[in-house]
């Protein structure tokens, strides 16, 4: 027996969606009126920024980014993109695209770096060069580029697509290995410090499925092929394990990573006080760092000297192991 | 019904009327992890699926962090 017709809860007109963590379905007006006020909740909640501050997203081309970017510009902030070209073989480009088409689409600023054009290498070429998995150079290299782009361009702020599964499956893994200084840095919003900008987490009370529900909805094209460095990575694991309970049990994520924000961050402010290290500028590009040249710019020697590695190198070898 | 099916890019071909829930059940999908998208619109988990019907089911969790 298919059952038939479901209704949304505000208006009872036809649903487009069925939000099991919020026991309810929502037509696609009021899907979105739901997804914005839980962004609004979210800025308001955690002091993220103000109408009048000058922000900075970081967007990849995919549904997260751009999810946010609209959302951001939908409640009327003024918000300019910055994309991060990563050299990833048809992945990068397809998604600079995408970031490209929805800027242009809005009349919105989207700032650009090549990591190839600007600073020599790529990341499947990083990865081969440090023997490192590609999301470790990855997020090394889209952070210092992140903060670079918003202090050099005046941003009060930068926002970044991370949404609630993306939290959830960070907590699990820090939890996993009860990684004190970790949780204790895991917050929606890191406050501007010592040469950094301040970074939030508007999306962080929505989940993917929302976000990629927003992009439809909304007539968003994104990049919606998984990112091939990603595949078999840890964090993919947690998502599908909390996956796997939200399945049985509704709302169990958000009370994960939102319990934990309001009830279990607060007792590790001590932590975060105690761990903070002393920064100082790095020798060759003046960024904050604790010795004497950053990562950053010790990832730009060792991978720019490196020769080019296709990304199916990097991914053959990954798939194998 | 035509299914299409993503990461990897792949199509099925399934006969008899479902609703959206049995059929992401059907091919053992999380339904946390995926949107049911016929005709360019989004539908809910008891929306039923006819043998006519052209649907994506598209996945939607990243492994960025």
């Amino acid at each position: 027996m298919v059952a038939v017709g479901s209704k949304c809860r505000t208006c009872r007109g036809p649903a487009i969606i069925d939000l099991p963590r919020h026991n309810a379905n929502f037509c696609a007006e009021h899907f979105l009126e739901l997804c914005r006020r839980q962004v609004v909740k979210a800025i308001e909640s955690f002091a993220m920024f103000t109408p009048t501050d000058h922000i900075l997203v970081a967007v990849s081309g995919g549904k997260d980014s751009l999810a946010v970017w609209d959302i951001l510009v939908d409640l009327g902030y003024h918000a300019d993109g910055l994309y991060v070209g990563l050299g990833i073989g048809d992945y990068s480009e397809a998604s600079a695209v995408f970031a490209r088409d929805f800027a242009a689409a809005r009349g919105l600023k989207l700032i650009e770096v090549s990591l190839r054009d600007d600073y020599g290498y790529d990341i499947p070429t990083a990865a081969r060069a440090t023997h490192r998995v590609p999301c470790s150079s990855c997020g090394l290299s889209k952070r210092h580029l992140f903060d670079k782009a918003a202090l050099d361009g005046g941003y009060d702020v930068v926002v970044t697509g991370h949404n609630l599964d993306d939290e959830a499956a960070v907590l699990f893994g820090n939890t996993l290995r009860w990684e004190i200084d970790y949780l204790a840095r895991q917050l929606p919003v890191l406050a501007a410090r010592d040469g950094f900008p301040r970074k939030v987490k508007p999306l962080v009370r929505l989940t993917e499925r929302e976000m990629a529900a927003w992009c439809v909805v909304r007539g968003i094209d994104y990049v919606v092929e998984e990112c091939p460095m990603a595949a078999g990575n840890k964090h993919l694991a947690y998502k599908a394990a909390l996956n796997e309970i939200e399945a049985k049990s509704p709302g169990s994520k958000a009370a994960f990573y939102l319990n934990f924000v309001d009830r279990m961050a607060p007792l590790l402010a001590g932590q975060r006080a105690s761990s903070a290290e002393t920064l100082a500028p790095c020798s060759v590009c003046g960024s904050p760092t604790t010795g004497d040249v950053c990562a950053f710019c010790r990832l730009v020697t060792k991978a720019s000297a490196h020769e080019p590695v296709p990304v199916e190198l990097v991914t053959g070898k990954r798939r194998r192991s | 019904m035509r299914v299409l099916l993503r990461n990897p890019r792949r199509e099925v071909q399934l006969a008899g009327r479902r609703s959206v829930n049995a059929l992401l059940d059907e091919l053992h999908l999380n339904r946390e992890s995926h949107l049911v998208i016929r005709n360019g619109t989004l539908i809910p988990g008891d929306a039923a699926l006819d043998d006519n019907d052209e649907v994506e089911i598209r996945p939607v969790i990243s492994g960025g962090a």
